[in-house]
């Protein structure tokens, strides 16, 4: 992004993020999960930046980034891929070509595809005016055959962040899945599920200790939009940008504002 | 309790269920007292017992720290899936036997049963 007063230095300021919102695409995304829905409740609750975080999918990245155009909200590109271990991890990209190029090595390594009508009904890509375009006709809720390590390796070769999600959850965690976090993994962050704050989660997993921490909605229904978000204090809503605040690079930093479940409406 | 004699060693499996050994230096010799079956190590960690042989299907080196904290007497990898290299080369320096089976889970426990390796703590 071009800054437009030339010689002006950007000053730092806290951006409110939710980078892990499923959509209608993901089989578990309830149907009222749109581009439009989502936007408008993103910025209801005082977000600034969103990430859409469809299962091993990225159809409707587009249509957010679209119907998010006019409003101050950015939205990144983002997935939350399944491992071989059926662990999830949460990738996040500025750019849609990242995604693409992401997205194929995923399809190539996703097993089920050509699924019946009844399968894909759930499954649903949309438009920015929210109007159904198509099914995804993969099988989004199963795992690729690709080890943790190597969906971190791929994110960071096309210069995205790799987040392993909700780490204190009893299923589809790396926690839970390997017993522990594996020390040659580098991961640039672990989320924290709105299930338990940052200061339980600490006590159960005091290893979690060793990365920086966030907390996020994990949204399937419109309502859990920026229950749980976390302040990033950073001159521009871009992945090098969060990339330093979740080192604490060059005054960048995080804040997580522990709201608990079924607060914040 | 078992008698020291009723007490089957891991070579002994190995040979009657024909199973292939991926690691060349860990010894074989080991007893197997009992079985568990789980692909979560985070709940084989809080409930396989000492002495135990381990059916899974995770290929990932954790399993082999999972194993060496937990003392188990081995790893069994079900459906003929093999391990990763680096989970290889870590169980050989940990001396923990990794073991591949062409059966599924099921079938593989069945198989150990008859053999009289019960999976009560």
């Amino acid at each position: 992004m071009q800054n437009g007063n030339f010689g002006q230095e950007i000053m730092l300021r806290t951006y409110s993020a939710d980078l892990h919102i499923h959509t209608c695409l993901s089989p578990c995304g309830d149907l009222d999960m749109s581009p439009r829905n989502i936007v408008k409740k993103s910025l209801e609750r005082g977000l600034d930046i969103i990430a859409i975080t469809d299962h091993n999918a990225s159809e409707n990245i587009q249509a957010a980034m679209e119907a998010a155009q006019e409003t101050a909200l950015t939205v990144l590109a983002g997935m939350e891929v399944t491992s071989e271990e059926e662990a999830h991890l949460l990738v996040l990209f500025d750019e849609l070509s990242s995604m693409k190029q992401y997205q194929l090595l995923i399809y190539d390594n996703l097993p089920g595809f050509g699924l019946d009508s009844a399968t894909i009904e759930n499954q649903v890509i949309v438009n920015a005016k929210d109007e159904v375009e198509g099914f995804n006709d993969h099988l989004l809720l199963g795992a690729t055959s690709l080890s943790f390590q190597k969906l971190v390796d791929k994110t960071h070769e096309l210069n995205g962040l790799a987040i392993a999600s909700h780490v204190d959850k009893e299923s589809f965690s790396i926690i839970a899945q390997l017993g522990f976090i594996p020390a040659e993994l580098d991961l640039d962050g672990l989320e924290i599920s709105p299930f338990m704050t940052l200061t339980q989660a600490l006590q159960v997993f005091p290893d979690v200790n060793r990365y920086p921490l966030v907390t996020f909605s994990d949204a399937h229904f419109i309502g859990d939009i920026g229950k749980q978000s976390t302040q990033f204090l950073v001159k521009q809503p871009t992945i090098n940008e969060l990339r330093m605040a979740l080192r604490g690079e060059k005054g960048r930093g995080l804040g997580i504002r522990d709201w608990g479940l079924g607060t914040g409406n | 309790m078992k008698n020291k004699s009723e007490i089957m060693k891991l070579n002994q499996i190995i040979e009657k269920l024909n199973l292939t050994v991926e690691t060349k230096t860990a010894d074989l010799k080991v007893d197997v007292t009992g079985g568990y079956v789980s692909d979560l190590l985070s709940d084989v960690m809080a409930n396989a017992q000492s002495g135990n042989i381990w059916i899974t299907l995770q290929i990932h080196q954790n399993t082999v720290a999972v194993a060496t904290l937990k003392e188990l007497a081995g790893i069994i990898l079900i459906n003929g899936k093999k391990p990763a290299q680096e989970t290889i080369h870590k169980a050989e320096q940990e001396n923990i036997p990794i073991l591949i089976s062409k059966l599924p889970a099921y079938e593989l426990i069945c198989e150990l049963c008859k053999m009289g390796i019960s999976g009560r703590k």
